[in-house]
């Protein structure tokens, strides 16, 4: 009696979700062939593919229309946002239409559904900096071979899960680049210096703090003992304890290395509120604005960072060369992007790696330069 | 039942004497069929609720986005809840029992890691496997020996454990990730049974759904569960051995999430000591979401499995409408806030409705809900 209704019910709600499990492919689009002149209005012929998401893509691809997701490691990141604007300034200047879409914390396993509905709605071409390597692969691999372009941006996806992967700066001249700003910051170049880090996962700061260890086995950084590194997630909670934490746990501590521009902004804010200016200094990645007035108070006399702007236009447009076919991703190819690298062409290097351009070294004599020109 | 009085023959004590009330019951017929509208509110309990907001949500979907009814957006719906459905079954029981276990994201994120690095060492997976799935019954077995034998509340023991578990695993694997697991591994976790768009992790959770309906609903051990449920000590008195109970539910509810840790680094085809975390609050909202009372002793294993597509299709769909993560958060809260609230004024509503009938009959025999009849 009772028991049928609720058979009943459970029978019904999953024969529901079987018929859709046996639907092959998506209801057809009642727009027009895919044959359009590029002049068609971007955002419909984008919002209307074909039924495949493979052949939506090269639709899009011929009508001019690219659609582009950008998944950040996380969304509210005042850095992914730069480079969104970077991205949307690309949509506009090349044409398509761009979205950010991500996860409220920097988590790869919570990355994977917003690339598979990526992947499900037949974008033209994901934008992606992955909060772990090889958790986001299987799911870009799933859209690779779906027809989408993949761009990888920032933080690299596992080689295999990427068309091509813009990196930001050279890895070596980053950890080449913490590790003077560490000698420049500690008297005589002596001392402790510790990290604080972001996510434990992720690709690019792992990679560079790797390369800062590289580098401080040379003679020239002898006098310097690195003292470990603790993880803030790029949470400005997590961040600002695990500083405290730095500081309790080593007294003598010179430097703080943040290579991530949230981390190096809470152990600014730490090392101020402890009253240690001057004692102990930090370095690392940092965005100008957020960490101009650190830089004039003599927490943070030397950091580093690129364009943040140009990197999202860079990726944006190697996503519209791939999804148009002027480039396929292979080592060796050359392009070009109007307005960005002076108008140089770029070489793609080993494993389909592109580099944005050299990093730049902030301090007090330029701060207010580079806060006017970047405007973040 | 037979000789209890029968409701809607108007023979009820309070109502002014009718000749029929003279006639001696045995004349009447055997079945009872109640009023219509009492029959009626049996179909308006929690699970025909769930299904009609499932419905909604279904119907919304498609209105919302042409992929939503597609092979390929349902096998994404149901991978990424996967691991939380199947914790949810057992997860049910414990909470009818009265208890709760809160360490199951934690021993998902120990079974990964113990899987991942005996894998990095060169152990094959399907030993890593029974490994883990054992481990998962010794940590089960270590909250239900807390709770029972000790007496200690379920909610401190398995706060505990929820912090050791992940102690261990962080312990095991320290900051490193295990990534690199055979393609056959990844396939099972990722992919879908070859020429459909059925994962592969679907028909493990159908297979345990099926299983736990029939135990809770339709066996001893389920009657157990509910009788422990309502009322602990009548069941110990009725000769319910009620610590061994609860001790293999904790068992069982610990090598499900250690099976579903194994099913998260698969489809992730990473292993890291933080993998699941968070996963505990969704299993929980998936859980009460489904009808089951937090109190205990209510609730059925077809209202969770409701829950479990209601609350996915929900994330898809608003994963397809572009909704932002943080208003994400505030739908699924909602919902959770909404699926307590409801039966809490439902009977309210009950009552008073009760009240209006004071003085007729009270329905005979009144079935709480998953209990077999």
């Amino acid at each position: 009696m009772i028991y049928r209704a609720q058979r009943l019910a459970a029978g019904v709600a999953v024969l529901a979700l079987v018929v859709a499990a046996c639907g092959s492919s998506a209801t057809p689009a009642p727009s027009v062939a895919p044959s359009v002149a590029p002049s068609v209005a971007a955002p419909s012929a984008a919002a209307s593919p074909s039924a495949a998401p493979s052949a939506a893509a090269s639709a899009a691809a011929s009508a001019g229309a690219l659609s582009v997701v950008v998944i950040p490691k996380q969304i509210n990141n005042p850095y992914f946002d730069v480079a969104f604007k970077g991205a949307q300034k690309a949509a506009s200047d090349l044409g398509g239409t761009v979205t950010q879409v991500g996860p409220s914390a920097a988590d790869a396993t919570q990355q994977v559904p917003f690339i598979q509905t990526a992947t499900t709605q037949g974008v033209g071409a994901i934008v992606i900096s992955a909060d772990d390597a090889t958790a986001v692969a299987p799911a870009l691999q799933a859209a690779m071979a779906a027809g989408i372009k993949v761009v990888g941006y920032d933080s690299s996806p596992a080689v295999g899960a990427y068309n091509v992967f813009v990196n930001q700066a050279d890895t070596a001249g980053i950890g080449k680049g913490l590790a003077d700003m560490a000698c420049d910051e500690a008297p005589s170049c002596t001392g402790e210096i510790a990290v604080l880090s972001a996510a434990q996962s992720a690709t690019n700061q792992n990679a560079w703090i790797d390369a800062m260890k590289t580098t401080l086995k040379d003679a020239k950084y002898s006098k310097l003992v690195f003292d470990g590194v603790v993880y803030g997630n790029d949470d400005p909670q997590i961040s600002t304890t695990q500083a405290q934490g730095l500081l309790q746990a080593h007294p003598n501590l010179k430097v703080i290395v943040a290579p991530t521009t949230v981390g190096i902004i809470a152990a600014a804010q730490v090392v101020r509120a402890a009253k240690k200016t001057g004692s102990v200094f930090v370095t690392g990645l940092g965005t100008p604005k957020g960490m101009q007035d650190y830089v004039k108070g003599g927490e943070a006399p030397e950091f580093a960072l690129w364009n943040v702007t140009d990197l999202g236009y860079l990726a944006y447009a190697v996503a519209a060369d791939l999804a148009n076919g002027t480039i396929k991703g292979t080592e060796g190819e050359t392009f070009t992007v109007k307005g960005i690298n002076n108008d140089q062409p770029y070489t793609i290097g080993k494993d389909s790696v592109v580099v944005l351009g050299p990093p730049f070294v902030f301090n007090k004599a330029n701060i207010d330069q580079f806060v006017a020109s970047f405007g973040f | 039942m037979t000789g209890a009085p029968v409701p809607g023959s108007g023979a009820a004590a309070g109502e002014a004497a009718r000749p029929e009330a003279t006639r001696p019951e045995a004349a009447r017929p055997v079945s009872v069929r109640r009023p219509l509208l009492q029959r009626a509110s049996g179909l308006l309990r929690w699970e025909t609720l769930l299904l009609v907001v499932l419905a909604l949500l279904v119907v919304e979907g498609t209105r919302l986005s042409k992929f939503f009814l597609t092979g390929p957006n349902f096998a994404n719906l149901v991978s990424a809840v996967m691991e939380v459905a199947i914790v949810a079954l057992p997860m049910t029981l414990i909470i009818i029992t009265g208890e709760i276990d809160l360490s199951v994201e934690s021993m998902i994120g120990l079974s990964g890691a113990i899987v991942g690095s005996l894998w990095a060492a060169g152990i094959p997976i399907e030993v890593g496997i029974v490994v883990v799935l054992i481990v998962g019954a010794l940590g089960g077995l270590f909250n239900g020996l807390l709770v029972t034998r000790l007496g200690l509340p379920s909610l401190v023991v398995t706060l505990g454990t929820l912090a050791l578990y992940r102690g261990f695993a962080q312990v095991i694997l320290g900051p490193t990730a295990i990534s690199s697991f055979p393609a056959g591994f990844t396939a099972f976790g990722f992919g879908n049974i070859p020429g459909t768009t059925i994962p592969w992790t679907l028909i493990v959770f159908s297979v345990l759904s099926v299983v736990f309906l029939l135990v809770t609903h339709r066996t001893w051990i389920g009657r157990q569960v509910f009788a422990v449920g309502k009322n602990k000590d009548a069941a110990r008195y009725s000769g319910v051995r009620v610590g061994t109970l609860k001790t293999a539910l904790f068992v069982v509810t610990g090598m499900i999430a250690a099976l579903a840790g194994v099913i998260l680094a698969a489809r992730f085809s990473s292993a890291r000591a933080d993998n699941g975390t968070g996963l505990t609050l969704v299993v929980v909202t998936i859980v009460l979401l489904g009808g089951v009372d937090i109190n205990g002793g209510k609730g059925t294993i077809a209202g969770v499995i409701l829950a479990v597509f209601t609350l996915s299709v929900l994330q898809n769909e608003l994963r397809l409408a572009g909704v932002s993560s943080e208003y994400q958060g505030v739908a699924v809260g909602l919902l959770l806030i909404g699926s307590v609230t409801a039966p809490y004024l439902a009977r309210q509503a009950r009552s008073y409705s009760d009240r209006a009938r004071r003085g007729r009959q009270p329905p005979a025999g009144s079935v709480e809900r998953g209990e077999v009849v």
